[in-house]
């Protein structure tokens, strides 16, 4: 029998007790979850898969393969995500009349934590980030993002965090705190257990991912744009993305601060955020909305940029005022930064602060009422084809309209005090991200889908999924704008007053939709990729679109583009076509691109070994994984040889192809 | 889809590069670092905000004049200033491709920053032992996370340091280690400016107190 002192050493705080075996419903999940794990991983080594995931996937630099990673990513952590409301959904649906309902506290606090992070950081930041890593080059006419390398490391790392909060599920538990964490109850005093602890190094893991992305894609927008493409004549997704990484950038460090000032106060007893010896709680209410609001900002502004090139696309027309969008984008971008304190009028810092807030808040829905017209006038007499990216945009305009109102009237401070912290909150909230964030990236995914694979997604089932999503989000959410009026708060687990129980019911009953919705959205995929040759299109331009990513082919080739193109107007590829351009079918030359490695993944595997270390006070485990990191990290620098030539007669094969394929499409 | 409209001017207009040559090594680095430094910048200009909030709660324990030795702080600044002035000549010396000069001068640099994390940490160490620790009161909590950060910036500079000296040494001055030395030198110029706002903010105003 080892010493005590050496399992402690070992295991930290972990014990057979740490793991939820009283829980049925976690053990349930988790006897799911490995079942299918297994089943994953078996099918995977039996069809001899790994060798190939790993050296076209894992190790990849390119930012193609990296975006539809994200994407995958931001799919099943909804899954996840989706499960924690639609528990929440019924638990309240039923817990009246002195029923506790089927979830306990400490479980019910788990899952709305676990609910509002995952959907957050590892659903929205996922897809979003997906998507601009996959757009942006394209659209600009670039062959890769600045920092492939890094490109790669910060996708592991979104994963780390991501793996981190999954673990929580089944090793110990998640914070109890709801999604920010406050202190005091954060702190060690009032959450001794780990819960804590897996939230903050989950978020810290991410966290490093997301500001180097941001980094990278900033200096990809300003550095490698095609010649001729002056700032504005960029498409307005790739300026909604460049301020959304100023956003990133600008933000993403505060968080980093003040999850590290909460650590600090957990792990080592300093006073930032205690009750006592000074301490303020409310400094770090501050300073994580510092950070929260604009992080609100970064997922909504490339939904704007999306529904701007939907609108313009599926309306065959320029887009109406894009000077306004852009200088709508970049005034939504500073202001962002001058509005936190309307998460917290009833701090009581005093009338005059509270109506400076209040007024910034009330002047961003300006520009924001700007893009709304821009996108109605852009459809207004234009010859509008229905498809689905442009039904999601027109369900956008219709919601995203009634959540920003009721944004205005949560932005007056006097109404403020009575609806803070209720459920009309939780309300205009889900109504901004679900219908501006989650919208927008359905109508991307949609939009860019056969950009990415070649085929389109299959109508039928997108449809149905778009009516089960759309009548699902109002049957979900209107009833907590009426109960958050009558004074319900949120977060409750058990109701006494029985006349408000048919309101949860009609909620319960949208969430219900929305589940056959995001049921319906797989049925979509797989029902496209089994009938992906009726769905092809080989001219690697489907929507009759504008912007340069359409003018290569579907998938594009890992180069991206042959030749890098020249542009002349806004709508570059529109441009283009109209003054009958001809693809270029002689003159390839060798082409330098990064090469692959393994090194993001295995630094990204060792901050999250570090990560889990410290969260169970595992001293060994963090600081081996942490004298390993430095190795890797200082042993990647003495590689200098990181590019590589595609050879020329490689190209002319690839370029080829297409011609065949252009011809027999003829 | 095609769309079959007739070019409509005479001059074929260009519409792809068929000469071009790939962006050079290294091309978006600059910019990229000095984004970076800006986001450490923001990680500093919270730990200052927080001490600047929380600097004055002292919870009846010791205050910045009960703490503070000037002196040896003047000492410490100008290990770091000077340090900064032998990267500046390492610079100098690299651009003329003497790979010699350029190493004693990186030394010389390492051993300054060196000097400085020593003085750094006997501060602390004083300070620990007279029982103003971390945990003491918020004002402190905020002293040694603002400063403490700042000499971790400092250690981890001299790590990287060491690391490029190494890289000059087997590999000569080629472009990818200039490129490299020169990021390092933003880096240690940026803490340098961090240190002196530390300096005035922290240490000269605390003494007004």
């Amino acid at each position: 029998m080892p010493s005590p002192d050496l399992i402690k050493l070992i295991f930290g705080r972990l014990t057979l007790e740490s793991l939820p075996l009283h829980e049925p419903i976690v053990v349930g999940t988790f006897a799911v979850v490995a079942t299918g794990g297994l089943a994953l991983f078996g099918a995977l080594t039996y069809f001899r898969l790994w060798g190939y995931l790993w050296r076209e996937w894992f190790t990849t630099v390119d930012h193609k393969r990296i975006g539809i990673m994200y994407m995958i990513l931001g799919i099943v952590m909804l899954l996840r995500g989706f499960a924690d409301a639609i528990m929440m959904r019924a638990q309240q649906a039923i817990a009246f009349g002195g029923s506790e309902g089927y979830l306990n506290a400490h479980h019910y606090d788990q899952i709305f934590t676990a609910h509002g992070v995952i959907m957050i950081f590892f659903v929205a930041m996922p897809l979003v980030t997906g998507l601009m890593n996959y757009v942006v080059p394209l659209q600009i006419g670039a062959r890769d993002v600045s920092f492939p390398f890094l490109n790669n490391f910060s996708f592991w790392m979104t994963v780390g965090g991501a793996v981190l909060v999954m673990a929580s599920l089944f090793i110990g538990e998640f914070a109890r705190t709801g999604w920010l964490a406050y202190p005091p109850l954060s702190n060690i005093g009032y959450s001794p257990d780990v819960g804590v602890d897996y939230y903050i190094w989950g978020l810290q893991v991410a966290g490093v991912g997301t500001t180097l992305s941001g980094i990278n894609l900033i200096c990809t927008i300003v550095k490698l744009r095609a010649p001729g493409m002056t700032m504005m004549r960029m498409p307005v997704f790739t300026w909604t993305s460049l301020c959304t990484n100023v956003l990133i950038v600008a933000s993403f460090p505060v968080l980093t601060v003040v999850l590290a000032l909460l650590s600090l106060d957990r792990y080592v007893g300093t006073n930032f955020f205690t009750n006592d010896f000074g301490g303020s709680p409310m400094m770090y209410v501050n300073l994580i909305w510092i950070w929260g609001h604009p992080e609100v900002y970064i997922l909504v502004l490339p939904a704007f940029g999306i529904f701007s090139e939907v609108t313009s696309t599926f309306s065959g027309k320029r887009l109406f005022g894009y000077t306004s969008m852009v200088y709508a984008t970049v005034v939504i971008t500073i202001l962002s930064y001058l509005v936190w304190l309307h998460h917290f009028f009833t701090m009581g810092s005093g009338a005059s602060v509270n109506s400076f807030f209040g007024i910034t808040t009330m002047i961003i829905s300006i520009p924001t009422g700007a893009k709304m017209f821009n996108w109605l006038f852009t459809m207004y007499r234009g010859r509008i084809r229905f498809e689905l990216p442009m039904m999601w945009t027109i369900a956008f305009m219709l919601t995203f309209v009634v959540g920003g109102m009721t944004g205005v009237l949560l932005a007056v401070p006097p109404a403020d005090f009575v609806l803070h912290n209720s459920l009309f909150l939780v309300a205009h909230f889900h109504n901004v991200i679900i219908g501006g964030v989650l919208f927008g990236l359905f109508a991307g995914m949609g939009y860019w889908f056969p950009k990415a694979f070649g085929f389109r997604l299959e109508p039928f089932w997108g449809k149905v999924s778009f009516w089960c999503w759309v009548s699902g989000f109002f049957f979900a959410f209107m009833p907590l704008y009426v109960l958050g009026l009558m004074g319900v708060t949120r977060r409750l687990r058990v109701f006494d007053d029985a006349s408000l129980q048919i309101w949860f019911i009609i909620a319960g009953f949208g969430a219900f939709l929305i589940l056959l919705g995001i049921g319906a959205f797989l049925v979509q995929i797989a029902v496209s990729v089994l009938r992906r040759e009726q769905l092809r299109d080989v001219t690697g331009d489907p929507w009759n679109a504008r912007t340069l990513e359409w003018a290569t082919s579907s998938p594009p080739p890992d180069y991206n583009f042959a030749f890098t193109p020249v542009v002349h107007d806004n709508d570059a590829w529109w441009d283009m076509k109209r003054r009958g351009y001809q693809r270029p079918l002689t003159g390839f030359k060798p082409i330098h691109m990064p090469q692959n490695t393994g090194t993001g993944i295995i630094l990204a595997g060792l901050s999250t070994a570090m990560a889990f270390g410290l969260i169970w006070y595992m001293w060994l485990l963090a600081a081996v994984s942490f004298i390993a990191l430095l190795v890797v990290a200082i042993g990647h620098t003495f590689n200098y040889h990181r590019d590589f030539d595609i050879p020329a007669d490689q190209v002319v094969r690839t370029e080829d192809a297409r011609t065949n394929l252009l011809a027999g499409a003829k | 889809m095609t769309i079959s409209v007739k070019p409509q001017q005479i001059g074929e207009p260009l519409f792809y590069l068929a000469d071009e040559h790939p962006h050079p090594e290294g091309w978006s680095t600059s910019l990229g670092f000095w984004i970076y430094l800006m986001s450490d910048c923001l990680i500093f200009a919270i730990l200052f905000a927080t001490y600047g909030v929380l600097g004055a709660n002292y919870a009846a324990g010791p205050a910045p004049k009960d703490l503070f030795d000037l002196k040896l702080v003047a000492i410490n600044t100008s290990m770091l200033l000077m340090s900064s002035i032998t990267y500046g000549f390492a610079m100098l010396t690299m651009q003329q491709n003497r790979i010699a000069q350029t190493q004693m001068w990186l030394t010389i640099t390492g051993l300054f920053g060196l000097a400085f994390i020593g003085i750094e940490l006997t501060e602390f160490a004083h300070m620990i032992h007279e029982g103003a620790t971390p945990q003491r009161s918020a004002f402190l909590s905020s002293f040694f996370t603002l400063v403490g950060t700042h000499g971790l910036h400092v250690s981890f500079g001299l790590v990287w340091l060491v690391t490029l000296m190494v890289q000059v040494w087997r590999f000569g001055l080629i472009e990818a280690n200039q490129r490299r030395l020169m990021c390092l030198s933003m880096f240690w110029h940026f803490l340098d400016v961090v240190w002196i706002g530390v300096f005035t903010f922290v240490y000269l105003m605390g003494m007004l107190r």
